[in-house]
């Protein structure tokens, strides 16, 4: 029999098991849409398309399945722009679906024309524009195969409107021919000969988690590791749910607002274990003073990833659940000399400990202002392990990353690489979506939440019970932050001087509000909210000028941080 | 240091921005970059001249092989290989000056493809450096305009890259 090509893209959509999808309707993908309402598609309707892709980005960094996002044609598709570059920055698995002119308008600048797969290509990991309606459903294969295979991200299929309303014989393949996309899974014995060497050679280890551990759920290999050598483990941003952030071994996150203890372990070990994180600049800081004493095993998916940034002792090319388990067996075959090496390693122990009680994570709490940190606290304290946490970015992003307790794996959904305000709020819906029983919150400063607030509107119509938290400073806080320690307080352009009403705000859109102004009233709003059914805005007004500290530099090492 | 790679890329729809776009969008360098297909229709190789560290190159190459659309590179860094480009060259010619171009057309095997009373245009092949002598040469006799095709490279040795090497 045959279907339509936008009969095909939904089939397919269902063959690969999706369930729910995002999007925003138009001229170029109404034929789509029409047929969408005769499939059981959970379809959620977002206010913008930027929305709609950090929401499907969100489901799939939750669920670990691949997100799916729909657009029109020309500022439809423009809009995704954030949404799909966000995604890439972090390997999420997506695939993202805008309609195009008809074929023949193609070039001609026609109403609502932008050529996405040229806007796109330098931040997808493939993009397709159909271009015969007899390629759509191998296309769609590929798609999601390359979106979820290897180092994920996001794949964009271009699908013109004439494409959709063209007929063929309907075919979906059972397997993918890219001659071109060979990632390599399983890592070389050999490399994981040497790099159990080097870790039973070490008596200052110290294991750096990225994102790459979250993408690929390997917590319970992590853990195991871990405490099989008893090393100190430190995460970037994107490695946070990982480990859990109460662990002994935990060293919280590393970085320019790492913890004192991150920061000076890394630099003084003398064996560096990078699972699945790249050395990013925010990570790094001065490159020639970064672990001056290490050797560096690297261990991605990614060969680009490797030696990029920093000169590295031993590369591993794999993934984690490969790459984990021959590493435990290798070191676990001599438990004797296993044990030597742990007994080796105590004095280091001892120091990590030591600089964790010199600089612990802290803040000076006050009973005159609210601090955001003492909010993120409470927070922690009044929710469920499970809970899934989104942010947005700025100040608000770090302090959730400093305070908020982690233990359960894809609980903290933020933008790490390309940092993008505005994600927090539509990744909260993503992920109600996906989880309609779990507690979802959306961490928020005042600037991010007014990026994409009309979200709100969704959340309501969807009953998405997401809980927003916004630590309200009036301020741009961690630009403000800069301009105050760089640029002699001259606050140029980043204080939000209307105060915004935002519990009004939620009001108008039929969604709850709920306001503290002084310290005390702090659990009491936090605990109100998250009892409150439905979607709920707290607002915290919090001290002006705090500081999200400690801070290295730009351009500084690691261990020449601002603490106080 | 100059190297040269050639890639081996799905004879697709929108390959060639994908090269160039990620040789832009990562600050590397093209000198020049030629493309066409090969044996097999469905494979066009380019053949690209850059430059760089070893480290530079090392990204270069593992960025390239990240590509979908490209199948294979190849780094001719470490091995022999026979190197070709060629030019074609329009040169002001007058009563004085046209038998030295014809000797020098004659010295670099060069030939002589159209003729006008004021101007010859010539085209030549070999190796860049080879190209870069004969313009050298022509330059006083008035050069008018100059098109290279950018260097193509050929292994040396029997043995050919192709898809399944």
């Amino acid at each position: 029999m045959k279907k339509t090509g936008s009969q095909i893209l939904l089939e397919c959509l269902q063959l690969e098991g999706v369930e729910t999808i995002f999007g925003y309707p138009g001229g170029t993908v109404i034929n789509l849409y029409d047929d969408l309402m005769d499939t059981p598609i959970n379809h959620i309707l977002t206010r913008h398309e930027q929305a709609a892709v950090h929401a499907a980005d969100a489901y799939a960094r939750a669920t670990g399945k691949v997100g799916v996002a729909i657009a029109t044609s020309g500022p439809g598709a423009t809009n995704t722009v954030t949404g799909i570059a966000t995604a890439y920055m972090d390997s999420t698995p997506m695939v993202i679906i805008t309609g195009q002119v008809p074929t023949p308008l193609i070039g001609n600048d026609a109403f609502q024309e932008a050529d996405m797969v040229g806007i796109t290509r330098p931040i997808t990991k493939h993009n397709y524009l159909v271009r015969d309606v007899k390629d759509l459903a191998r296309i769609v294969k590929q798609a999601f195969h390359i979106a979820s295979t290897g180092r994920p991200g996001p794949v964009l299929i271009d699908l013109p409107k004439d494409i959709q309303v063209a007929s063929t014989t309907f075919f979906y393949p059972d397997t993918v021919e890219l001659r071109g996309y060979k990632p390599t899974i399983i890592p070389n014995p050999r490399q994981l000969d040497k790099a159990a060497e080097m870790i039973l050679a070490a008596r200052k280890p110290v294991l750096y988690v990225g994102g790459g551990a979250t993408l690929s759920d390997v917590d319970k290999e992590l853990m195991i590791l871990a405490e099989a050598i008893q090393a100190p483990v430190t995460t970037t941003l994107m490695g946070m749910s990982s480990f859990p952030s109460r662990h002994p071994l935990s060293l919280g996150m590393l970085g320019m607002h790492g913890t004192f203890y991150a920061n000076m372990a890394v630099t003084n070990s003398d064996l560096l274990i990078a699972l699945g994180a790249r050395f990013d600049d925010r990570v790094t800081g001065k490159i020639a003073t970064f672990a001056p004493n290490a050797k560096i095993i690297h261990v991605d998916v990614d060969p680009t990833s490797i030696k990029k940034n920093v000169r590295v002792d031993l590369p591993v090319v794999g993934v984690l659940p490969k790459v984990l388990p021959g590493l435990i067996e290798r070191l676990q075959k001599d438990p004797e000399t296993l044990e030597r090496v742990v007994a080796s390693s105590q004095a280091w122990r001892n120091q990590v400990q030591e600089w964790k009680e010199q600089h612990p994570m802290t803040y000076k709490n006050t009973k005159a202002t609210i601090k955001p940190q003492y909010v993120i606290e409470k927070l922690c304290e009044l929710t469920a392990d499970d809970a899934i946490i989104t942010t947005e970015v700025g100040q608000h992003q770090m302090w959730a990353a400093q305070f908020y307790d982690f233990s359960v794996p894809r609980t903290f959904l933020t933008s790490g690489g390309l940092g993008t305000m505005g994600f927090g709020l539509p990744a909260a819906l993503g992920a109600q979506a996906a989880f309609p029983k779990r507690q979802v919150i959306d961490i928020s400063g005042d600037g991010s939440f007014q990026m994409n607030s009309q979200e709100l509107a969704t959340l309501v119509q969807y009953r998405l019970p997401v809980k927003i938290v916004i630590l309200n400073n009036n301020f741009l806080g961690m630009v403000r932050q800069w301009q105050q320690l760089f640029f002699d307080k001259r606050y140029s352009q980043t204080c939000m001087e209307l105060p915004i009403d935002f519990i009004k705000l939620a009001q108008a859109y039929g969604a709850e509000g709920f306001r503290a102004t002084k310290p005390e009233e702090v659990e009491k709003v936090l605990r109100q909210g998250l009892e409150t059914p439905g979607p709920v805005i707290m607002e915290f007004k919090v001290a002006r000028e705090e500081n999200v500290l400690p801070m290295v530099p730009a351009g500084a090492g690691l261990n020449e941080m601002v603490l106080s | 240091m100059r190297h040269v790679i050639s890639i081996l890329v799905e004879n697709e729809f929108g390959v060639l921005p994908r090269v160039s776009g990620l040789f832009s969008g990562r600050g590397f360098n093209i000198e020049s970059l030629s493309v066409a297909p090969t044996l097999d229709e469905t494979i066009s190789r380019m053949t690209i001249v850059t430059s760089g560290d070893d480290r530079i190159l090392e990204q270069i190459t593992k960025q390239l092989n990240k590509l979908i659309d490209v199948i294979k590179v190849i780094d001719f860094t470490d091995q022999p290989f026979v190197e070709r480009e060629m030019a074609m060259i329009k040169i002001s010619a007058d009563m004085q000056s046209r038998a030295e171009i014809l000797r020098i057309v004659d010295i670099f095997r060069a030939n002589v493809v159209d003729v006008t009373p004021r101007s010859y245009s010539v085209e030549v092949t070999g190796a860049p450096s080879k190209i870069d002598a004969m313009i050298e040469l022509l330059r006083p006799m008035g050069l008018k305009e100059i098109v290279r095709s950018g260097p193509i490279v050929l292994g040396r040795g029997p043995k050919a890259w192709k898809n399944e090497d």
